[in-house]
């Protein structure tokens, strides 16, 4: 499969209460072995996946947010947050795990992962890509 | 245009899954191909033959049963999402130890590296969902 194309997942729902975010990160994992041009964004609700120190013990669910993680582990280094998404939720990027990826070009660097833009900016990102996967 | 379609809801609970089945069938009938429909969430419920609907509804997992038999189209259900949800086939049965099978003619059961197999041999991936 010699076809590159330009992947974006797109994360629009709350982490709990329903099971999208959760087995939107399973087609993260399992797409990251297909060796395409990866990119994952958070919005709308969605950003509240990325929110640190979270604690499910109460509801009996998996907290599956360390493997956000991992991501840069499996050569994903470019997660989009939306600005507006954030600010609408009270939240800031200082509220978010800090998601880094180790650059092998400069001596692995580590370098952060997250990248803060702007609903038109998002847009734009959206415009570029090949394949969209929306949850 | 060669397509794929993923289908993330529940027959009956969401109008996805009729969406996702009339979206199919006009563009098979307008001569574009489709390289698979891909089941997830609780679309793998899209693929229990057990499902018994009133007389006066629609029978939407025979539909899908006759559009793929008719135009040799192949439908995938997640396996990590089926397994979940109970939807079983023979090497499931036998792999997990159960007692019975509920997948309807015209499914399989595979893994999601065919969804994304599918957006990378595809024209268009199209994803009926919220």
């Amino acid at each position: 499969m010699s076809t590159t194309k330009k992947f974006l997942y797109i994360n629009r729902k709350a982490p709990y209460g329903t099971i999208y975010a959760w087995e939107a990160l399973e087609v993260v994992l399992i797409g990251a072995a297909f060796e395409q041009d990866v990119s994952v964004a958070f919005m709308d609700d969605g950003v509240f996946q990325l929110v640190k120190g979270q604690d499910t013990s109460g509801i009996g669910m998996k907290n599956f947010s360390p493997t956000y993680a991992a991501l840069g582990d499996f050569e994903i280094t470019k997660i989009y947050v939306e600005k507006e998404s954030l600010e609408e939720r009270g939240l800031t990027l200082d509220d978010l795990q800090h998601l880094v990826w180790e650059d092998e070009d400069e001596d692995w660097a580590e370098k952060d992962s997250i990248r803060l833009v702007s609903r038109a900016e998002l847009g734009d990102v959206l415009a570029e890509q090949d394949v969209l996967f929306n949850f | 245009m060669k397509l794929t379609i993923q289908v993330n809801e529940g027959p009956y609970q969401h109008q996805s899954a009729d969406s996702a089945y009339y979206f199919a069938k006009a563009a098979l009938e307008k001569g574009h191909e489709i390289y698979r429909i891909f089941f997830y969430h609780d679309g793998v419920n899209n693929g229990t033959r057990l499902t018994t609907p009133p007389q006066d509804d629609r029978n939407i997992v025979a539909r899908w049963t006759e559009l793929a038999q008719k135009h040799d189209i192949d439908m995938v259900l997640c396996v990590a999402a089926a397994q979940r949800r109970g939807i079983v086939d023979d090497g499931e049965a036998e792999r997990n130890g159960k007692d019975a099978t509920n997948i309807a003619p015209g499914f399989r059961i595979s893994g999601l590296g065919q969804l994304v197999e599918g957006g990378i041999q595809s024209d268009r991936l199209v994803v009926f969902g919220d």
